[in-house]
């Protein structure tokens, strides 16, 4: 089996149960999804996640952390973290699921959901058996949501949603979608659980795409769709809400680039070590080994984050500006190895035969997603001086 | 004498072997924490040792069918699966097998490689307890002596069988399909209680799931603490493999032949 970097010996702040966890999700990985990757990617033809969404239920990939009460596994976020980042030393679409998943429609569900909800979707979700996405984004909306333009509006014993939401991870293949509108009756912003079929709902997958070309990512169309009151989530009301979730979804994150970031790392070791030029391996040149040590120091910093925020995820006491700067920091991270680990592969860097290339152009779309680097730099610089510089109030 | 008389009297001679299957079959695996053989081996500087730091240590591979084929009979027919580890550090590998499904495990905390000294271990830990089969993987992935399985068996005085690729159950009979050399099958009949050793491929091991990992939280792993047994073996040193140079001939068709005529020449062989 694949002996991770682990520097700083991070293996025993890990536990046992952790460990075996971590073991478990590799060893599965590795006979079993690895070598689909490089085609899917190739060809922009997503992983089949019907059919591996259920293998990773069954090990308990997927929602790790919500309660047994709900057929979930129950753990803790460190094992949440772990699984991430086991999955994106793969490929990040794969991180996407697990973390949209769990983070995204499973955590709303739980968190905002009514126990009816609870007990009909998240055992289902978490065995793998029905798939779902999270609409935030729209074409006009991006990193500032609370101008979000899908409505909704009450109208008899449900709702009448009406809006597009776009770059919405597993949007076309989803069958269910926790899509966030505002109630233009009292201008909040509210939680739905929309159901592939509902009259007025259409999902469509967005291709040609230049990163996460083993994974699905897509639009879904609201229009006059009409969505019951039991499909509301009763406790999602404001934005506050909906931003929760993105803390759980870029807690995995965190975790998950260091796992591409390592990927890349170790690809371009082996490959320093074996590479001959001048006469010698390639590892064996200054050059080569200031660019080597720098990506194990970056990523052993990364790992000491991820870990710190686990256990602060564990006892619920992480905030989210917490969350903000270990995703920021750690797709940092994840960007800076796979553009080195690419530059050290020389051209046959460019070649999906290796990692680096895939793994660099994947990063880019986490580097945007789930509040972009200038976002979080924003949330952090809010923080520490107690000063928004989101919004300025400019005449034009 | 005839094979049955021959496994009656075996039991006779162990009067602490008694087949108890009122609530299935009762299997004991042995499952050993191994170094990866793919991991980063170094000699240690006695030169009789494998240094410890860089490896990976994981359930020996022969003995993740072990565990799964014993999972699998209690899942069929009942019973209980009791896994037994040797060495310090074998805890992971004893959680492991408890979280795919196994009951309880007995530890022995003695660190050694030697196949005789394992062997009178478990023996002495097991031997008042009651099973009716014992399954042991082939071999182990670093120490390659096939041996505890059939010396536990002949401590135990059990009938077994190697290198077996089925099994089945047949009321107080094993009839197990041991792997022989060219492809060939022998089909075997024995006796409970016996040993086993399997081949891989046998079965598909299940993954270790979340869930299987927390109900292995309230699980027993007994400690069993005894003192290494003398050593009949004396290992004088451990080296590694020749290392094979590889070269790539360059050049036009005639300069690389001209290279190949004279490595071959350099080589005596023309």
């Amino acid at each position: 089996m694949f002996k991770s970097t682990d520097f700083y010996c991070i293996d025993e702040l890990l536990t046992e149960e952790e460990r075996l966890i971590r073991n478990s999700v590799r060893e599965f990985l590795e006979k079993e999804v690895v070598q689909l990757i490089s085609e899917a990617w190739h060809k922009e033809e997503p992983l089949n996640f019907r059919e591996i969404g259920k293998k990773f239920g069954k090990i308990g990939m997927l929602g790790t952390f919500i309660p047994e009460e709900y057929e979930c596994p129950g753990m803790n976020y460190t094992s949440f973290g772990i699984i991430c980042q086991e999955v994106e030393r793969v490929d990040s679409a794969l991180r996407s699921f697990v973390a949209v998943t769990s983070g995204l429609v499973m955590y709303p569900i739980w968190k905002y959901g009514s126990e009816e909800q609870r007990k009909k979707y998240l055992p289902k979700l978490a065995r793998g058996e029905i798939i779902g996405c999270f609409g935030m984004t729209e074409p006009d909306v991006g990193s500032d949501p609370a101008s979000m333009r899908t409505s909704a509006k009450k109208s008899g014993d449900g709702w009448i949603l009406n809006g597009t939401k776009t770059w919405i991870s597993e949007a076309d293949i989803a069958d269910i979608a926790v899509v966030w509108a505002r109630d233009v009756d009292d201008g909040r912003i509210k939680g739905f659980i929309v159901e592939k079929g509902m009259q007025g709902f259409k999902q469509a997958a967005i291709v040609k795409k230049g990163s996460m070309r083993a994974g699905g990512v897509g639009e879904l169309y609201l229009s006059n769709c009409r969505v019951p009151e039991e499909n509301r989530l009763p406790d999602a009301v404001g934005l506050r809400t909906a931003l929760s979730c993105l803390d759980q979804a870029r807690f995995g994150i965190a975790w998950g680039a260091i796992g591409a970031a390592i990927d890349c790392y170790e690809t371009a070791l082996n490959y320093a070590k074996e590479r001959r030029q001048f006469g010698a391996p390639i590892a064996a040149y200054q050059l080569i080994q200031a660019k080597l040590v720098d990506m194990l120091a970056e990523i052993t910093k990364g790992q000491l984050i991820a870990w710190r925020l686990g256990r602060l995820m564990d006892v619920g006491k992480a905030t989210p500006e917490q969350i903000s700067l270990a995703k920021r920091n750690n797709v940092r991270v994840a960007r800076f190895c796979a553009r080195t680990a690419r530059e050290i592969l020389g051209a046959n860097g460019i070649s999906l035969d290796y990692s680096p290339i895939r793994h660099m152009a994947n990063i880019e779309s986490v580097y945007t997603y789930e509040g972009t680097d200038d976002i979080h730099t924003l949330i952090l610089g809010r923080y520490i001086t107690g000063i928004q510089a989101f919004r300025r109030e400019l005449q034009l | 004498m005839q094979l049955k008389e021959y496994l009656l009297s075996l039991k006779k001679e162990s009067p602490n072997l008694k087949v108890d299957r009122g609530g299935g079959m009762k299997v004991f695996v042995l499952a050993k924490h191994a170094a990866d053989p793919e991991s980063e081996i170094k000699v240690s500087s006695d030169g009789k040792n494998v240094e410890t730091s860089g490896l990976i240590f994981d359930i020996n591979d022969w003995d993740r069918y072990a565990i799964e084929e014993g999972i699998r009979i209690k899942e069929k027919i009942g019973g209980e699966v009791v896994v037994v580890g040797v060495g310090k550090n074998c805890d992971d590998t004893l959680r492991k097998c408890l979280a795919m499904g196994a009951d309880r495990a007995i530890k022995i905390p003695v660190d050694t490689n030697d196949a005789y000294q394992i062997a009178e271990l478990i023996k002495k830990a097991i031997e008042k307890e009651k099973f009716d089969l014992i399954i042991a993987g082939y071999m182990s992935q670093d120490m390659n002596y096939s041996l505890v399985g059939a010396l536990l068996a002949g401590m135990l005085n059990l009938p077994f069988a190697t290198a077996v690729t089925s099994l089945k159950i047949d009321g107080g009979k094993v009839v197990a399909v041991r792997e022989l050399e060219g492809g060939y099958k022998e089909e075997v009949e024995l006796q409970i209680p016996c040993l086993i050793t399997v081949q891989s491929g046998i079965n598909e091991p299940r993954y270790v799931s979340v869930m299987g990992i927390k109900r292995a939280r309230t699980k027993e792993i007994r400690e069993v603490k005894l003192e290494l047994p003398p050593s009949a073996v004396n290992i004088l040193k451990i080296y590694p493999p020749p290392i094979k140079l590889a070269e790539i001939l360059t050049g036009d068709a005639s300069q690389i032949a001209a290279k190949i005529v004279e490595i071959v020449k350099s080589r005596g062989l023309i």
